[in-house]
């Protein structure tokens, strides 16, 4: 694949891959050769990677331009090469399915045509031409060494490996049939010797290869459509961008900084945006690539990502994402990720990756696979050996014709494709609704999951909180104070509780605290203009501290003001314990007038932040508990904040007051407590503890994800994220998660449908290909009709799992 | 028991037995040690060669050329490395591996039937 980046102001660099090279002197002429192209600058050749890398003018030279230097002496350069091989495996797929359809027409005629002529009680309405056996080998021929090659030139160079497959069982069954025919036919004496009615079977080999590569046409059509999610997404990428380039040379891309008045607007191929390029997006268009609104808003249909159908407003500031559609209003927003760094070509490759990797239900079928045909094999010639020493008479046809029987309807394919299948569906049909599964062995897992450990702030709520409440709790000594309350506009009035939140702002402003934030936009809400705060310290797990003014402030939680001796009267408990009830989170605020700890600390105040829970959570968390899925909530808040956040959402278990580092623990000892409590159906691991599921934010609970059985990131597409978790969950609705463990049951039981499916039908069928119910019933299986089944076998599987397309998510 | 019955009956035990140890006893073929950072690998009834050692942390490019027309090798798997790459008849597909464990990874086809390895030392 070719790689664009910008080398510099002027010039772009291109690495793409050149075919045909061998030596060293193949490096100096492509060198030279490139090096005598217009505009480019710099030319390397490397010959262990065959590849070239061209620093050259974007405004002078042009792909075409390299690609002809490089004709001219001898070679070829693959400039995109990732693009044309994708439309040659099109080109390739639609000439094989062509030439397939042409071979099962051409087969079905033929085989139809000596069927009528051969076939008891039809064969007297055919014409006398179709009844001579040389007509029906010159009919039958084509059929087996034309429409049939594919099976010989697959099978050839099998056996040369020792091994084999399903086109070894099809070559070994149709030529035993068409050989014996052909050689009835062109010797008939010979069988009449021994007592045998010359009788040719060629309408067997041809309406056999006839109807295999018809259930081969199917399948290919099928299995085309369970790889249908990737081509859908590589579908979402803009072709073009509509960039601001500079008015007297548009055709290169500038950097930062804009002058915006001296830039047009000029259209370039997604490959050659780079970050930092001003791009403007129309109502109705694409998004190129990912990057932040610079100027103007709208509203931004993100469904094809996130399977979310609400568009999204968005203004300045805010993150677009790539392959999305503006809906209303026109903006203009910068670049921040380009080429395989945007979070649709992370959302491809993870969907490559998945559909890449191998769930462990499949290795039983592995085991069976590699012994399948070999046993077949044998079957045929135990077969053969029983109905020709013990079968009735003609003892040679009925051993012939069970033992193409056997051969012709052993399926190992529909073993091969029973797990495969269902994966590529399960995890395309995922990603459509913003949900990521890593690999086969987390969809595999996912459905086992028997408790939900959900982190609080972010994941259940909304993860901005918002300042609720401002107490003063004291008789606030405000003329002993020298505080001013300034602000921008003196029309402005202030109340003491603003004093209060001035205060905690001030001494927040230092801290990276998320409830920080809060109290700090809400000062700016009110324009209070803040004092500046010296020696600052913060106290983890606590809160902070620091002067102002000569005053000493200290801003935390109980664990603070215990710390620091400074009483909390039981009015204020009261109120503290109130606010708490209703799912806040209670900061204080005391003051001491010296700047050393003395005996006139006091609480000043209280101030209120709470986050908002997310509109889905109490039914996400409902649909988890139908499911007699335990669903716990782990937090850093403190005890009675975290039971009434957990009351709003239905969660009756709680983890409070736990610091970031101890989460982990707590999992692992969840995962590993044997209990009793599991009901009839859910699975223990291996330890016989519970199966969890870890559900966070992806950045700040990494390890706690990683340790679960699965972990689950919401909200975000960030590599970090992706990496940490096993699924991603990149709406940020949590009925996703109840969603993706519905995907995996469904996956699981479309594998193992299909996995029965494909045993069943070998352990059923071969035996009675044998003639295991002859001695009983008198019944045998014709190969024509065993190739029926062993066609529609395969079909059956991924047709099967094609069906997971219409689950509902 | 006739003559015929009796040579037909040590056709196929004698074919069930030779059936066995031609595919069921073959040995392993010996690995081909990359030691570029590229090996060529030809895809026709199976791979070859079909045991490939490559160095660990090292970028190695492996050329699958697709010479057979069997659906069964249309798809190349990699399943400890995540690829499944479709492999276009009678061209080459680079497929890049960077093995950052030492091990024995397998190589498989589409359907999982053809199987080779890769020996990461």
């Amino acid at each position: 694949m070719a790689r664009l980046s910008l080398h510099n102001m002027q010039d772009t660099k291109k690495t793409f891959s050149i075919k045909g090279m061998h030596c060293a002197s193949c490096v100096r002429i492509l060198e030279r050769a490139l090096k005598k192209v217009d505009g480019v600058t710099e030319a390397n050749v490397n010959l262990a990677t065959a590849k070239a890398t061209v620093t050259y003018d974007a405004g002078k030279v042009k792909d075409n331009y390299l690609e002809s230097a490089v004709a001219k002496v001898g070679y070829k350069a693959l400039i995109n090469e990732e693009i044309k091989s994708e439309e040659e495996e099109k080109k390739e797929k639609q000439k094989e399915l062509k030439d397939l359809r042409n071979k099962v027409i051409v087969s079905l005629i033929s085989g139809g045509l000596i069927l009528w002529g051969s076939f008891p009680g039809l064969m007297n309405t055919a014409p006398a031409i179709l009844q001579n056996f040389l007509v029906q080998l010159l009919l039958a021929t084509p059929v087996q060494f034309w429409a049939g090659l594919g099976f010989y030139q697959a099978t050839i160079p099998a056996l040369k490996h020792r091994t084999a497959n399903m086109d070894t069982l099809v070559v070994l069954g149709t030529t035993v049939a068409y050989a014996y025919s052909a050689f009835v036919t062109i010797f008939p004496q010979i069988p009449k010797t021994i007592g045998i009615e010359p009788t040719p079977y060629f309408d067997v080999a041809a309406i056999i290869i006839g109807l295999i590569l018809l259930g081969r046409y199917f399948e290919a059509k099928a299995k085309a459509e369970t790889s249908q999610a990737i081509k859908k997404l590589i579908g979402l990428q803009a072709k073009t961008a509509r960039v601001l380039r500079r008015a007297s040379r548009p055709e290169r891309s500038e950097g930062p900084p804009y002058l915006q008045e001296d830039m047009i607007e000029v259209d370039i191929p997604i490959d050659q945006v780079v970050i930092g390029d001003i791009i403007r997006v129309r109502p109705g268009e694409k998004i190129p690539v990912d990057g932040v609104i610079e100027e103007g808003e709208s509203s931004i249909d993100e469904s094809m990502i996130t399977g979310e159908s609400i568009p999204v407003d968005k203004a300045k500031g805010d993150t677009v994402v790539g392959a999305t559609i503006n809906k209303s209003g026109t903006f203009t927003y910068k670049a921040t990720k380009v080429g395989q760094e945007t979070m649709l070509a992370q959302i491809i490759k993870l969907v490559e990756e998945a559909q890449g990797s191998k769930a462990p239900i499949q290795r039983i079928a592995d085991i069976i696979s590699s012994y399948f045909v070999p046993i077949v094999i044998m079957l045929a010639f135990l077969t053969f050996g029983i109905w020709y020493i013990f079968g009735p008479s003609p003892a040679l046809l009925f051993a012939l014709l069970n033992t193409v029987a056997v051969l012709i309807i052993a399926c190992p394919c529909a073993m091969g494709l029973a797990t495969p299948t269902a994966i590529m569906v399960g995890t395309g049909k995922g990603a459509g609704h913003g949900i990521l599964i890593k690999d086969a062995e987390s969809l595999e897992t996912a459905h086992k999951i028997n408790t939900i450990i959900f982190d609080k702030t972010g994941t259940l709520t909304k993860g901005k909180p918002t300042v609720t409440d401002i107490i003063l709790v004291t008789e606030f000594p405000i003329s002993n104070f020298q505080f001013q309350m300034k602000s921008q506009n003196s029309k402005l009035k202030f109340s003491k509780e603003d004093i209060v939140l001035k205060l905690a702002a001030s001494i927040e402003k230092g801290s990276e605290h998320s409830l920080a934030e809060a109290i700090v936009r809400k000062a700016e809400e009110k324009k209070l203009q803040l004092d500046s705060v010296l020696k600052f310290k913060a106290i983890a797990g606590h809160g902070v501290q620091g002067l102002i003014g000569n005053k000493k402030v200290f801003f935390g939680n109980r664990r603070l003001m215990e710390r620091e001796g400074i009483e909390i009267r039981k009015l204020v408990q009261d109120d503290i314990e109130k606010l708490e009830g209703e799912g806040k989170t209670v900061m204080m605020l005391a003051l001491c007038s010296h700047s050393e700890r003395s005996e006139e600390s006091q609480l000043i105040g209280l101030i209120a932040v709470a986050d908002t829970v997310k509109d889905s959570a109490k039914e996400g968390v409902a649909a988890l508990k139908k499911k007699g899925i335990e669903v716990v909530m782990i937090t850093g808040d403190n005890q009675r904040t975290a039971e009434a956040i957990a009351k709003q959402v239905g969660i009756e278990k709680v983890f409070a007051e736990v610091l970031p580092d101890e989460k982990e623990k707590i999992l692992k000892s969840i995962r590993q407590a044997q209990d009793t409590e599991l009901t009839e159906g859910q699975v223990q691991n291996d330890n016989g503890g519970r199966i969890v599921a870890m559900v966070g934010d992806g950045i700040n609970d990494a390890p706690a994800l990683a340790a679960a059985d699965i972990g689950i990131a919401m909200g975000t597409g960030t590599d970090v994220a992706i990496e940490a978790a096993d699924i991603t969950l990149i709406n940020k609705d949590l009925h996703s998660v109840a969603s993706a463990i519905e995907l995996s049951k469904k996956t699981m039981r479309t594998i193992k449908l299909n996995l029965f499916w494909a045993f069943a039908y070998n352990i059923i069928l071969i035996p009675v290909a044998m003639g295991i119910l002859y001695p009983f019933f008198g019944i045998l299986l014709n190969p024509i009709f065993a190739s029926i089944a062993m066609a529609t076998s395969s079909i059956s599987v991924v047709s099967n799992s094609l069906l997971l397309k219409r689950h509902k998510i | 028991m006739d003559i015929d019955k009796i040579l037909v009956g040590i056709f196929s035990l004698a074919g069930m037995a030779f059936t066995y140890w031609f595919f069921l006893m073959k040995k392993d073929d010996k690995a081909v040690i990359v030691k570029s950072n590229s090996v060529d690998v030809k895809v026709e009834g199976g791979y070859s060669p079909n045991i490939i050692s490559i160095p660990k942390d090292k970028t190695t490019t492996l050329n699958f050329t697709r010479r057979d027309p069997s659906p069964c090798l249309e798809e190349v798997i990699l399943p400890d490395f995540k690829l499944r790459k479709y492999l276009p008849l009678n061209k080459t597909t680079p497929i890049k591996v960077t093995p950052k464990k030492s091990g024995t990874f397998e190589i498989s086809c589409g359907m999982n039937m053809f199987h080779g390895k890769i020996i990461v030392t």
